[in-house]
């Protein structure tokens, strides 16, 4: 099998979605420029023409509201905001208007909408260009989140969201822009709902969001050399969790199953952690997992700050792997863990990939 | 074989014209008399608490959606907002759903979820409303840009998206209208103009004196009008209709009285912020949209009997669709778990 990046299967499967189906079309601010949003969506307008990828004034609620029009239209929108910071604008058609059209209208009006919003952690990007998000849009009844965070996860996962006929809010992390590994050239989805064991271990449960998967990895592996045998829950799809008619690799099933295997369980949420995803997955593991858990459910994510911009600062906001290690090490009263001289993943070291 | 082809000068055209005409106001007024019969209805029964939904009635604007939805034809879409019994009666006639939905009864194909303000009945292209002022028209502009690209640029699949004076301060308007008039869409934005938004009169919310002056700068086609009269609001959407197939966006901004209070039955002149004699002065000059239609019947020769026959149709045909919503069972308490998802 080939290798290619995340990127390139984000772009691929988009291809081949718009070649499949010509109700595709993708849409957003800077979609068609030379840069191709991070190269996402490079060489789709020279191949479908303006009508099926186009740019936009800048307008994110009203494209929002133009999308969902167009798709109970029968046509099949991707809307790409270059920030998920952005498609805050369009909060208001997203939670009022396009998470309850389907049930408003009883089922009659359908809402094939995917909506890529890209987390833009990056050069001193700010408080304005790195949020997330992903909890608040989850907290909506209608609306579907997925977090690919394999480059197979990204291109399975995006043909399901496009094939989905319901509103699917597909975040994308930057930092997982260049990994590569194995993707099957042909298409294939992921259900949405389907979770991944990234990882699989005894000691102790780790269900990671997004890019926390790779620090949840680099983490695993350091501790591999201690003896702890981490186990990695990715639940790629975040709403809806759980409930998802019955597949064996549910994202709440896989979560459930491994911490009653373990015992132990942190969460390392892509996120802010007042009242977000983590809090979600230890409330669950609580209520589902109560008798087999030997210490409560920890969670780690961003300081409860705006991100700031100068690297020093952000470093405070940002967790990564040496959290999670400590954790760890807390929860199974492990001694200090050295790691003088280990490099941990930043702007300058990418993550390249594969898990 | 007799050559079956008439001969032109057998055609009478005047007598072809004259018959037209008084079949198209015959159409207006009756569907003018459904919508109101139906929201007195409504002023009738609402008391008994059994329509368990906020009524934003739309009493005095009845000429707009009906002389609009008639020009415009069934193939065409419409988007309203909560206030959109008469829209929603002028494109679809359909009394049975429209009681059926407010009642929350089993036979409402919406079951209730939707109540007043979210009407919905994409079988008759009446495609949702919005309670959230000016949200719908950006979906209106999609609706119109999905319909360009799969019937073609000059498609007698035209959108009308109706939204009050209200509308026009939100972002939501302007970035609608940039977008349509940008991509040149087969759109007509149709400003139901009562000079309030809720109780807050249009003179401080706007910073500007002609809002026709205004949108006319973008690329579009502009229309206005303070008549109450149907048949002159048809022919304006009818002009429309051929400007907006070009295509190109057309704007209209047509001025009515809001006859009732924003959100209820009754009228509020006592609530102080507006007058009684403002109104009966208006009802002077321009006459209640029925009425007035009703005159022109007579005026062109439709005998008194024949009109009392047709509005006492439609009343019986109103108390028949109100009657079987009310001996109707409520929706299944299953339904709040319907549709979340398709």
């Amino acid at each position: 099998m080939r290798k290619i990046t995340y990127c390139d299967a984000i772009r691929e499967a988009t291809v081949q979605e718009m070649d499949r189906d010509s109700n595709v079309f993708i849409y957003g601010i800077d979609v068609p420029d030379h840069k191709g949003i991070f190269g996402s969506t490079l060489g789709l307008q020279e191949k479908f023409g303006k009508d099926r990828v186009f740019d936009t004034p800048l307008s994110e609620d009203t494209m929002e509201g133009f999308g969902l029009g167009a798709a109970i239209n029968g046509l099949r929108p991707i809307h790409v905001h270059m920030r998920v910071d952005f498609m805050l604008l369009a909060f208001n058609q997203l939670v009022n208007m396009i998470s309850s059209y389907n049930y408003s209208s009883c089922g009659e009006l359908k809402v094939p909408i995917v909506i890529r919003g890209i987390v833009g952690r990056g050069w001193g990007q700010g408080f304005q260009h790195g949020k997330t998000m992903h909890s608040v849009f989850a907290h909506v009844p209608g609306l579907k989140v997925v977090l690919p965070t394999t480059a197979y996860d990204a291109k399975g996962l995006l043909i399901s969201a496009i094939r989905d006929d319901n509103p699917v809010i597909v975040f994308e992390h930057r930092w997982l822009y260049w990994q590569e590994e194995d993707v099957p050239e042909e298409p294939y989805t992921i259900p949405i709902g389907e979770g991944n064991i990234l990882r699989k271990g005894d000691d102790i449960t780790i269900v990671a969001t997004s890019w926390m998967n790779v620090e949840a990895a680099f983490a695993a592996n350091i501790l591999e050399k201690k003896g702890i045998s981490v186990e990695i829950i990715d639940p790629r799809t975040i709403a809806p969790f759980g409930n998802n008619n019955g597949n064996k690799n549910n994202n709440e099933k896989l979560i459930i199953d491994s911490v009653k295997k373990t015992g132990h369980c942190v969460v390392a949420d892509n996120d802010w952690l007042n009242c977000g995803f983590s809090a979600e997955v230890a409330a669950r593991v609580s209520d589902k997992c109560f008798n087999y858990l030997e210490k409560p459910v920890r969670r780690i994510g961003f300081a409860n700050t705006p991100c700031p911009t100068a690297r020093h600062l952000e470093n405070q906001f940002y967790p990564n792997a040496k959290n999670i290690i400590k954790d760890v090490e807390n929860i199974l009263d492990l001694g200090p863990i050295d790691l003088t001289g280990i490099e941990f993943y930043s702007y300058e070291k990418k993550f390249k990939g594969p898990f | 074989m007799t050559n079956n082809i008439p001969n032109f000068v057998d055609f009478d055209l005047k007598e072809i014209g004259r018959k037209m005409y008084k079949e198209l106001n015959i159409d207006l007024y009756k569907k003018l008399y459904l919508i109101r019969s139906s929201e007195l209805t409504i002023k009738k029964y609402y008391n008994e608490n059994d329509m368990k939904t906020p009524m934003h009635m739309s009493m005095g604007g009845e000429a707009i959606s009906v002389g609009i939805c008639h020009a415009s034809g069934n193939k065409s879409q419409v988007f309203a907002t909560y206030r959109s019994h008469a829209a929603f009666l002028a494109k679809t006639q359909d009394t049975d759903y429209f009681f059926a939905e407010m009642y929350a009864k089993d036979i409402s194909p919406l079951k209730g979820k939707g109540g007043s303000m979210h009407l919905c009945h994409p079988k008759y292209n009446f495609m949702g409303t919005s309670a959230i002022v000016a949200s719908h028209i950006p979906v209106a502009v999609g609706a119109a840009f999905a319909n360009k690209l799969k019937y073609g640029k000059h498609t007698d699949k035209v959108v009308v998206v109706f939204f009050g004076d209200g509308a026009i301060d939100e972002g939501a308007f302007w970035e609608s209208i940039n977008i349509a008039c940008q991509k040149k869409l087969p759109i007509i934005f149709v400003c139901e103009d009562n000079g309030f938004a809720v109780h807050t009169p249009i003179h401080i919310r706007r910073g500007y004196n002609s809002i026709t002056d205004i949108i006319s700068k973008f690329n579009c086609f502009v229309f206005e009008s303070d008549s109450t009269d149907v048949l002159k609001i048809h022919d304006l959407a009818s002009q429309a209709m051929e400007y907006v197939r070009s295509p190109c966006p057309v704007f209209m901004n047509l001025k009515y009285y809001r006859y009732l209070e924003h959100v209820g039955i009754d009228t509020d002149f006592n609530a102080g912020y507006r007058s009684k004699q403002e109104f009966e002065k208006y009802i002077k000059e321009h006459k209640d949209p029925i009425e007035l239609q009703r005159s022109r019947l007579i005026d062109i020769g439709i005998y008194n009997d024949t009109i009392i026959d047709i509005e006492k149709a439609i009343n019986n045909n109103v108390y028949q669709s109100i009657f079987k919503a009310k001996n109707a069972s409520l929706s299944s308490a299953d339904e709040t778990y319907e549709h979340v998802f398709s």
